[in-house]
C-alpha cells in the first residue's frame, strides 16, 4: 500500500500536488496545492462550488486513485487509495456534513459499525465496551454507551462521529463543516475538542463557512476559488482575519456576463412581514426567525446566504408552508393581508416558485416537455377537467420558441435535455402559471455559462413585465450582477439588505457569516 | 402514431407487449391446430379473465402512483358474498345488488384510502392487513358457505348480447359494435394525425400510420367475426362489453384528464408534484378507493359467471393482476404504466394459460412458464433502462418512425453530468 518516495521527504504530514480532478464537461479541481503540517489544524474556505468538498473526496478515496491527475503525499510517501476504506487504513478519516451514524444503533454499536472487535469471529462485546467508555472518556461524552444515537442530540452524535475516527487510529481527522448544525455551545464545545486532539497529535482539515470559528482555530488556511488553490495563508504570521479570508474567497472580478437591463421598480406589492417558521420535525429549531422583506413590482430581489442559512426554507414556507411548521408572520399581497395555506393557494395568489434542486423537487424526469410546462396550471389548458392536448401542444411550443430551448420537439422526455435547457422548461412551466412573484432557488446551479447569460436575460425580461422576482442564489457574482436589492440570511435570520449601488461582495460575506449587526 | 398512440395511451414499449401477444396467439394457434382462435375459445378466454383485466386496469392505477394493493381478491370475495345474502335475504333486484357491490368496494375502498393517504401506512401494509380483514369478513358473514345467486344476476357475469333484427346468421349487435369501433377508431386516427400535422409536431410517414390503422382494424373486424359466429345464442361476452368500457373510460382518464395527470406527476416525483399544487393526498385517496370498487365489481363478475359466492373465491387475484400490470409494462417505482399496457400484459398471461391448457401441460409446467415469463418480461425492462436503453421495440419503432434519431443522440451527448455539491 505504502510506496516509498524517492527524494520527496517533507516536513509536512500531507501534500496534495496539482491535482486536476474533471467531470464531463466541468473541471472541478485545475491544478489545485494543499500543503497540511503535522499536527496543525488546517482550514479549507472557499465559495459554494469552489472544490472543497471534491478535493476532500479526492483525498480520501471517494473518487479513487486514477480518476484524477495529481499526487497525495501522506506522511512522506506517494498514495494512491482506491476506496475509502484504504484511506481509512492509512489514517486519514473523515466525517460528513451529513453524519453517517445508525439513529436506531447505540453510541457503542456506532462507533464499532464496520470494524467490530471480533473473537473466533463473535463480537466481544465486552471488550467493545471498555474500549468504547474509553474513547467516550478522550471525546468528552459522558452517555452511557448503550443509549441509541437517535436520543442524543445532534452535537454529541458528532462527539459520536469523532470517538468512531480516534477508534480507527486517526492521524488526519476531515470535518466538513461540522458546526453547521450546532448550536453556540456545542459549536464551542466541538472546537475545543478539535483543539485537544491537536495537543495528542492529530492533524486536522476543517471546512466551514463560518469565518469566525476558522479565525478562531486554525493554524493555516488554504482558500479555493473556482476549484483553483489561490493562497494558503499562516494565521499567526500573517494577521488573518475575516476580512482577508472574504477577500480571498471573493477576489475574482465581475465580468460582463449579465445581459444589460435598466430595471424600471414600482411599488412594493408583497410582503412578508415577521415571518417565523419551526423545522418540521424538531418543533423547538426555528429555521425563520422573524423575517420580514418586501418585493417591489418590476424588481429584482436577491437572496444570499450560505448554505444552510436558511434561504430555501424562507422560501418554501412563504410559497403555501410546503416546508416547516408555520408559528406566525403575515404575507400582504397588493395590500391586502392573504393566507396561503397549500402550494395550489399560493399559485391561485400569484406565487412560482423554481426548485433549487430540478432533479428531486422540480421535475418529474419521466415526464416530456409539453406535459411539464402545463403541470403547475393544468385546469387552465383542461375545460371540464379533460386536458385539452392540443393547448397543451400551443403552450410548450409557445415557451420553447421564446425561451429557445433546444431540443428536437415538445414530446422529448425532459431528462433527455441538458441543465440549462431543463431550467427553461421549469421557468416556462411557472411563466404559464402567470404569477405576479416568481421565487427562483438557485437558477443557474450546474448550467454552463451560455445558458445562464439566457437565464438572467429572461429572468430580467420577467421583472420588465412588471413582475416581482426572488433570486436565491450562493453564487454572489450572480446576485450581483442581477439583483436590484440583496437581503441576507444567516442562520434563519434576515442580518441585511443593501442596494445594489451599495453592494460589495466583502459586504454581502460579512452580512452572510454573522449574526452582528452590520457596520 | 399520434392517434394510435393516443389509442394506446402513448407508450412505445407497448407495442413491444403487442408482438409478444400477437406472437403467443399464432404460436399457439398452429400448435393447437386452430383451437385458440375459435369462437367458444376466445369467449371462454373472455369470460375467463374478465375479472382479472379489470382488477388490473384499477391496479394500474394504483402502481402508477407508487402503491400496491394486495387485498383486491379478499375485497372481490367479501363483496360478493355479501351481494350474494342481500340478494337471497332481502330480495333485492339484481340491479340493486350491483348498486350495494360498488358502493361497499367504495366504503371499503375510502377505508383504505383513509390509512394510506391521510396517516401515510404504506399500502404494503394497509392492503395486507386488508387482505386478511376482508377474507375473514367473507368467511364471517357468508359462514364459510356458498350462497348461490339468481339467473338474472348471473348475467353480468355470463350473459350474451340478445339477438336483434334479421337473421344474418351472426349476431347482429356484436357485428354493429365492431363496424362501429373500427369506424371510431379510423375517424380518430386521421383526425388525430392531420390535427398534429397542423400543429406542427413531428409525425411519422404517412405509410406507417396507414398500415398500423389498417392492421388494427383488421384485428377488431377479425375478433368481431369469431365472437359474432359462435354457436347460436352467444356473442361478445356481456363481462367482455362491460371491460372494455372500462378501458375505454379508464385509459381516456388515465391519458386525457386533470386528475390522470395529477396521478403520474404524483407516482413521478411527489415532491415535485406538490410543490405544483398537486393534492398528493387527496390523489391517493382516490387511486386506493376506485381500486376497491373495480374489485368490488370483478367479485360481483365472478359471482355470477360461477353462479355462487363462497369462501374462497378471489385466492391470488391480486398476484395476477399485479402480475399483468408489470409485464405491461409499469414500473415498480411508480410513474410509469398505461391501462391499455396492462390488459395487454393481463392477456399475455391469460393466452398463456389458456394455451397451455389446450396443449394438455399439467398445472405445474403452467405457473413455472407463467413464473419464468413475468420475470423475463421485467428483467428485459430494467436491463434496457439500466442500459439507458429503450426497449428494442422502441428502439425499432424509433429508428423507424421518427427521423430525429440522430438530433436526439446529439442532445442526450450534450447533457452534461454535473457533481452535485463540490
Amino acid at each position: 500500500m505504502h510506496t516509498p518516495t524517492t527524494g520527496h521527504e517533507t516536513p509536512n504530514l500531507l501534500e496534495m500536488r496539482s491535482i486536476t480532478k474533471e467531470f464531463p464537461g466541468v473541471k472541478a479541481l485545475a491544478d489545485v496545492n494543499l500543503k497540511v503540517r503535522a499536527g496543525e489544524i488546517h482550514a479549507i474556505c472557499g465559495e459554494n462550488g469552489a472544490g472543497k468538498s471534491t478535493l476532500m473526496k479526492v483525498l480520501s478515496g471517494v473518487y479513487p486513485h486514477g480518476s484524477y491527475t495529481g499526487e497525495v503525499y501522506f506522511q512522506g510517501a506517494v498514495q494512491s487509495f482506491r476506496g475509502i476504506n484504504a484511506s481509512e487504513q492509512a489514517g486519514i478519516v473523515i466525517i460528513h456534513q451529513e453524519l453517517a451514524l445508525i439513529p436506531e444503533l447505540s453510541i457503542m454499536e456506532n462507533i464499532f459499525l464496520g470494524n467490530e472487535p471480533t473473537r473466533f469471529g463473535i463480537i466481544d462485546w465486552a471488550a467493545a465496551r471498555v474500549s468504547a467508555m474509553e474513547l467516550l472518556a478522550r471525546v468528552g461524552l459522558s452517555d452511557s454507551p448503550d443509549t441509541p444515537i437517535k436520543e442524543i442530540g445532534v452535537g454529541k452524535q458528532q462527539l459520536v462521529e469523532i470517538a468512531k475516527a480516534l477508534n480507527k487510529s486517526v492521524k488526519l481527522l476531515i470535518l466538513d463543516e461540522p458546526t453547521a448544525a450546532l448550536n453556540e455551545s456545542d459549536s464551542q464545545h466541538l472546537l475545543d475538542l478539535i483543539r485537544g486532539l491537536k495537543g495528542k497529535g492529530i492533524t486536522s482539515i476543517m471546512i466551514s463557512h463560518k469565518l469566525n470559528e476558522i479565525e478562531q482555530i486554525a493554524d493555516s488556511i488554504t482558500i479555493l476559488r473556482d476549484g483553483q488553490s489561490i493562497e494558503t495563508l499562516d494565521v499567526a504570521r500573517d494577521g488573518v482575519n475575516e476580512d482577508r479570508i472574504i477577500k480571498g474567497m471573493v477576489g475574482r472580478t465581475l465580468e460582463s456576463r449579465f445581459p444589460h437591463h435598466t430595471p424600471r421598480i414600482g411599488e412594493t406589492f408583497f410582503e412578508v412581514s415577521q415571518w417565523n417558521v419551526a423545522h418540521p420535525q424538531i418543533p423547538d429549531r426555528m429555521v425563520c426567525k422573524d423575517s420580514s422583506f418586501f418585493v417591489r413590482r418590476g424588481e429584482i430581489v436577491g437572496f444570499a446566504g450560505l448554505m444552510g442559512a436558511g434561504r430555501t426554507e424562507l422560501a418554501r414556507s412563504v410559497f403555501g408552508r410546503s416546508y416547516g411548521k408555520f408559528v406566525s408572520g403575515t404575507i400582504t399581497l397588493d395590500g391586502k393581508e392573504v393566507v396561503l395555506r397549500n402550494v395550489a393557494q399560493a399559485i391561485d395568489a400569484g406565487l412560482g416558485y423554481v426548485t433549487e434542486d430540478r432533479k428531486t423537487l422540480g421535475l418529474n424526469l419521466l415526464d416530456d416537455i409539453k406535459s411539464t410546462t402545463v403541470a403547475a396550471n393544468l385546469k387552465e389548458i383542461s375545460p371540464h377537467s379533460v386536458v385539452d392536448r392540443n393547448r397543451e401542444f400551443e403552450v410548450a411550443e409557445h415557451y420553447r420558441q421564446t425561451l429557445r430551448t433546444k431540443t428536437p420537439s415538445v414530446e422529448e422526455g425532459v431528462n433527455k435535455l441538458s441543465g440549462g435547457n431543463q431550467q427553461k422548461v421549469v421557468l416556462a412551466k411557472w411563466m404559464f402559471t402567470q404569477p405576479d412573484l416568481l421565487i427562483l432557488d438557485e437558477p443557474t446551479r450546474g448550467i454552463d455559462v451560455g445558458a445562464k447569460f439566457e437565464i438572467y436575460g429572461i429572468i430580467q425580461e420577467l421583472a420588465n413585465q412588471g413582475k416581482g422576482v426572488i433570486v436565491i442564489s450562493s453564487e454572489l457574482p450572480e446576485l450581483l450582477g442581477l439583483s436590484d436589492r440583496i437581503y441576507t440570511i444567516f442562520e434563519g435570520a434576515i442580518t441585511g439588505v443593501v442596494d445594489q449601488s451599495e453592494a460589495t461582495p466583502e459586504r454581502l460575506m460579512r452580512l452572510m457569516t454573522s449574526s452582528r449587526v452590520p457596520v | 402514431m399520434n392517434a394510435i398512440k393516443q389509442l394506446f395511451g402513448g407508450n412505445t414499449r407497448q407495442f413491444g407487449m403487442i408482438f409478444a401477444l400477437v406472437a403467443l396467439v399464432v404460436f399457439f394457434q398452429i400448435m393447437t391446430e386452430g383451437v385458440t382462435l375459435t369462437s367458444g375459445n376466445l369467449m371462454n378466454l373472455l369470460n375467463g379473465n374478465a375479472y382479472i383485466l379489470i382488477l388490473a386496469i384499477g391496479m394500474v392505477l394504483v402502481i402508477i402512483a407508487g402503491h400496491i394493493d394486495l387485498s383486491v381478491g379478499s375485497i372481490a370475495a367479501f363483496v360478493g358474498i355479501t351481494v350474494a345474502l342481500a340478494i337471497r335475504d332481502w330480495d333485492l333486484p339484481w340491479w340493486a345488488g350491483v348498486l350495494l357491490g360498488l358502493a361497499l368496494g367504495a366504503v371499503i375502498g375510502a377505508w383504505q384510502g383513509f390509512w394510506v393517504a391521510y396517516i401515510g401506512i404504506p399500502a404494503f401494509i394497509v392492503t395486507l392487513a386488508g387482505m386478511m380483514l376482508f377474507r375473514g369478513l367473507n368467511q364471517f358473514v357468508g359462514k364459510s358457505n356458498t350462497i348461490p345467486v339468481p339467473e338474472d344476476f348471473q348475467y353480468i357475469g355470463a350473459g350474451y348480447l340478445p339477438e336483434v333484427g334479421p337473421v344474418t346468421g351472426y349476431n347482429n349487435l356484436t357485428l354493429l359494435l365492431g363496424l362501429a369501433t373500427v369506424a371510431f377508431v379510423v375517424f380518430m386516427g386521421v383526425r388525430g394525425r392531420s390535427k398534429a400535422v397542423r400543429l406542427g409536431a413531428v409525425v411519422p410517414p404517412l405509410w406507417v400510420h396507414t398500415t398500423k390503422l389498417v392492421l388494427i382494424s383488421a384485428a377488431i373486424l377479425y375478433a368481431t367475426y369469431l365472437f359474432a359466429t359462435g354457436r347460436p345464442g352467444t356473442s361478445l361476452p356481456i363481462p367482455g362489453i362491460i371491460l372494455i368500457g372500462l378501458v375505454l373510460i379508464y385509459g381516456f382518464i388515465s391519458s386525457r384528464t386533470v386528475i390522470g395527470r395529477h396521478i403520474y406527476a404524483v407516482g413521478g416525483n411527489r415532491q415535485a408534484a406538490e410543490l405544483s399544487g398537486v393534492r398528493s393526498k387527496k390523489v391517493n385517496f382516490l387511486v386506493m378507493m376506485n381500486m376497491a370498487i373495480l374489485a368490488g365489481l370483478a367479485g360481483m363478475i365472478f359471482v355470477g359467471r360461477s353462479t355462487a359466492s363462497g369462501p374462497s373465491d378471489g385466492m391470488m387475484w391480486e398476484l395476477d393482476a399485479i402480475a399483468a400490470v408489470f409485464i405491461g409494462g409499469a414500473a415498480v417505482t411508480g410513474g410509469v404504466g398505461t391501462v391499455v399496457g396492462s390488459i395487454i400484459g393481463g392477456l399475455v398471461m391469460a393466452v398463456l394459460n389458456n394455451g397451455l391448457q389446450l396443449l394438455g401441460v399439467g398445472a405445474d409446467a403452467t405457473q413455472i412458464i407463467k413464473g419464468l415469463v413475468l420475470l423475463a418480461a421485467v428483467a428485459f425492462d430494467v436491463y434496457n433502462k439500466s442500459q439507458g436503453k429503450p426497449s428494442i421495440t422502441g428502439m425499432l419503432s424509433r429508428g423507424l418512425l421518427t427521423k430525429n434519431k440522430p438530433q436526439a443522440d446529439a442532445i442526450e451527448a450534450a447533457q452534461e453530468k454535473i457533481p452535485t455539491g463540490a
